[in-house]
């Protein structure tokens, strides 16, 4: 028999209990939609997560004291702005230096307020990360060398605090303590769960006098090429230690930030695809079942065809390419759905998804493979009926 | 293939084994179908008759002596040489018709050219040249649930001839059809034994019997009545 009309016939036989076929086929379906719809998530997840990353601007490296290793206990900062003197000489430029001491308070204007995330930084900041403004202008040198009560907003505390209203000149306060607005962010979005519009950038020194310390809690600094990075870090955390002896500190990278999270997200991407695979398993089951079904439906038929010359082959190419036929239109709208979902879900819920061509293939790929596998069985059983026996049967 | 006779039976018999009790269904048979040969095979239920179609027809394979389809031992031939040789020598023609249902008349017939290998637009040219020689040029595109009895018995006659073989076995042919039905089945039959095919009947009607060339009467597994009518005849003998 040509393959031709063996691929006729299945698709004869699935016409002809439509109902059945299509409730075979959902099992596939479904399973294959998971499987689309899923590693579409992962995948979006994971590529917003890397482009969050890298919007941060690019070869950078962040020191932090303490160790980052699991398990490590964290530690308290014994930075302090000296030290960034220190690290300005190893880098050769003050302005490829930035830092950070943070904490989370209340900023007021007039009766309105907001939970806002206070940042005392160098105005070195706009160099090292990506951060644009959208009206005013960033903080000086001097403001930082006279820890003048200057602040720049982001644009959701902007919003919170001023609506519509110009912010511009206007009075804040932090922490009971009087700022006037010189600048406001471009809107950011969230970054690593992070809301990054509920910034507030103030001069490194003025947000130490507010907190009375004299620490700061991390330093970041964009390295000239990609190359010395790692050369870089390890000079960084040389020269840091010498000064404090006692204290650890550590340097990563971009990429190593990527690595882990890229390798936390594959686990969790694989493991859903995992999941919903085993549902796609089930679905094979199903087509085994009917198979078995119809071939005992059909006893008559195989009998009649093998008295008229088909060869046990050709009676069981039939019922597999009809297992084949069943897997693979049901992976094919299984496709079609768990694209519509992964779309769906991007557009319509905060979680990213991006469907990919190699999920695609490989959920068609599975879905053919399914059907082989679990059609063999009944293709065999069907293949080596006795034509007597089945000619009898009633 | 004139010289050769279409089936040779030398003495064969076919067991069963059926939950580790063996059951003899034919003890010993020689019989030999020429080309046209017209033969009745007779008996009850239970006689065997039925056991011995099966294998003259390539469907089943004697458990002792020797059968020759087309000059080929049996014996000697895999599954899949079998199936051609179904195709090539033999046509079936059963009582309860065994049509695909849901199949129109035409591609019913063109089923075993499907085994062959040949394509579509011929296949459906051919049945339809055996479905006109049957009669039932106006039913091509018909189903089998759309005919009558006799309609389907001529379908699946027209199907046992599609491939053009030696031999046309017919089990019971008339026996799901009432009399008058059943009367121009047998006489389509005979016009293609004019033809030149050869026709194995088997029937425990004897009134059908009695119209065949020759007739062989079984029981329990074995030939018990060569009745020779036809002028040729001398082969059968137990």
């Amino acid at each position: 028999m040509r393959l031709a009309e063996a691929w006729r016939v299945a698709l004869d036989a699935l016409r002809a209990n439509r109902l059945r076929s299509v409730l075979t086929m959902l099992g596939v379906v479904i399973g294959v939609a998971a499987v689309v719809a899923l590693v579409a998530i992962g995948t979006g997840t994971k590529q917003q997560i890397e482009q969050q990353v890298e919007g941060l601007g690019s070869n950078l490296l962040i020191v932090v004291p303490g160790r980052l290793e699991a398990g490590s206990a964290p530690s308290v900062s014994t930075l302090s702005l000296d030290d960034v003197e220190a690290v300005s000489r190893v880098v050769g430029d003050r302005n490829r230096v930035a830092v950070t001491v943070a904490s989370g308070e209340t900023v007021r204007a007039g009766s309105r307020t907001s939970f806002a995330s206070m940042q005392g930084v160098l105005e070195t900041t706009p160099s090292v990360f990506v951060r644009r403004l959208d009206r005013g202008s960033y903080l000086t040198r001097s403001d930082v060398n006279t820890a003048r009560r200057v602040a720049v907003l982001g644009a959701g505390v902007a919003t919170q605090l001023f609506g519509d209203r110009d912010p511009i000149g206007r009075q804040i306060t932090i922490g009971g303590v009087r700022f006037r607005v010189i600048g406001t962010f471009e809107q950011l979005g969230q970054s690593l769960g992070v809301d990054r519009d509920s910034e507030v950038h103030i001069p490194v020194t003025a947000a130490q006098r507010l907190l009375g310390t004299d620490r700061i809690d991390a330093l970041a600094i964009r390295a000239p090429d990609r190359e010395r990075i790692d050369t870089l870090g390890a000079d960084i955390v040389a020269a840091l230690s010498k000064r404090h002896p006692e204290s650890d500190f550590s340097a990563v990278t971009q990429e190593q930030i990527l690595g882990v999270l890229g390798d936390i997200l594959g686990v969790l991407t694989g493991v859903l695809a995992a999941i919903a695979g085993i549902s796609l398993l089930v679905g094979g089951v199903g087509v085994s079942n009917i198979m078995l079904v119809s071939v005992r439906e059909r006893t008559r038929e195989i009998g009649l065809r093998k008295a008229v010359g088909a060869r046990p082959r050709d009676i069981g190419l039939q019922f597999l390419l009809e297992a084949v036929l069943l897997t693979t239109i049901g992976g094919v709208i299984g496709m079609a759905l768990g694209i519509s979902a992964a779309l769906l879900v991007d557009r319509l819920s905060p979680v990213p998804a991006a469907v990919t061509w190699w999920s695609l293939a490989l959920a068609f790929g599975v879905s053919a493979l399914v059907g082989i596998v679990f059609g063999v069985v009944p293709a065999q059983r069907a293949g080596r009926l006795d034509p007597v026996v089945a000619l009898r049967t009633e | 293939m004139s010289d050769i006779p279409a089936i040779v039976a030398t003495d064969v018999s076919r067991t069963y084994e059926l939950d580790g009790v063996s059951v003899t269904a034919l003890r010993g048979v020689s019989l030999t179908v020429t080309d046209g040969d017209y033969l009745a095979i007779v008996g009850t239920s239970g006689s065997g008759k039925s056991t011995l179609m099966h294998l003259l027809g390539g469907l089943d394979r004697p458990t002792g002596g020797t059968l020759l389809i087309g000059g080929r031992d049996v014996a000697t031939l895999t599954p899949p040489e079998m199936a051609r040789l179904r195709n090539e020598t033999i046509g079936f023609v059963f009582q309860s018709f065994h049509l695909l249902t849901r199949t129109t008349a035409r591609d019913n017939v063109a089923l075993p050219l499907v085994y062959r290998g040949i394509g579509r637009r011929e296949r459906r040219a051919r049945a339809g040249e055996m479905l006109e020689r049957v009669g039932l040029a106006h039913r091509m595109d018909h189903r089998p649930n759309q005919m009558s009895g006799g309609e389907q018995q001529r379908v699946a006659i027209a199907r046992a001839l599609v491939t053009g073989p030696s031999v046309l076995l017919a089990d019971e042919p008339t026996g799901n059809l009432d009399t008058t039905t059943g009367q121009s089945v047998l006489a389509l039959l005979e016009s293609l034994n004019a033809d030149g095919v050869a026709v194995v009947l088997v029937t425990h009607d004897r009134e059908v019997a009695e119209r065949a060339h020759r007739q062989i009467v079984m029981r329990d597994g074995l030939i018990v009545e060569p009745a020779p009518l036809a002028p040729d005849a001398g082969d059968g003998t137990a």
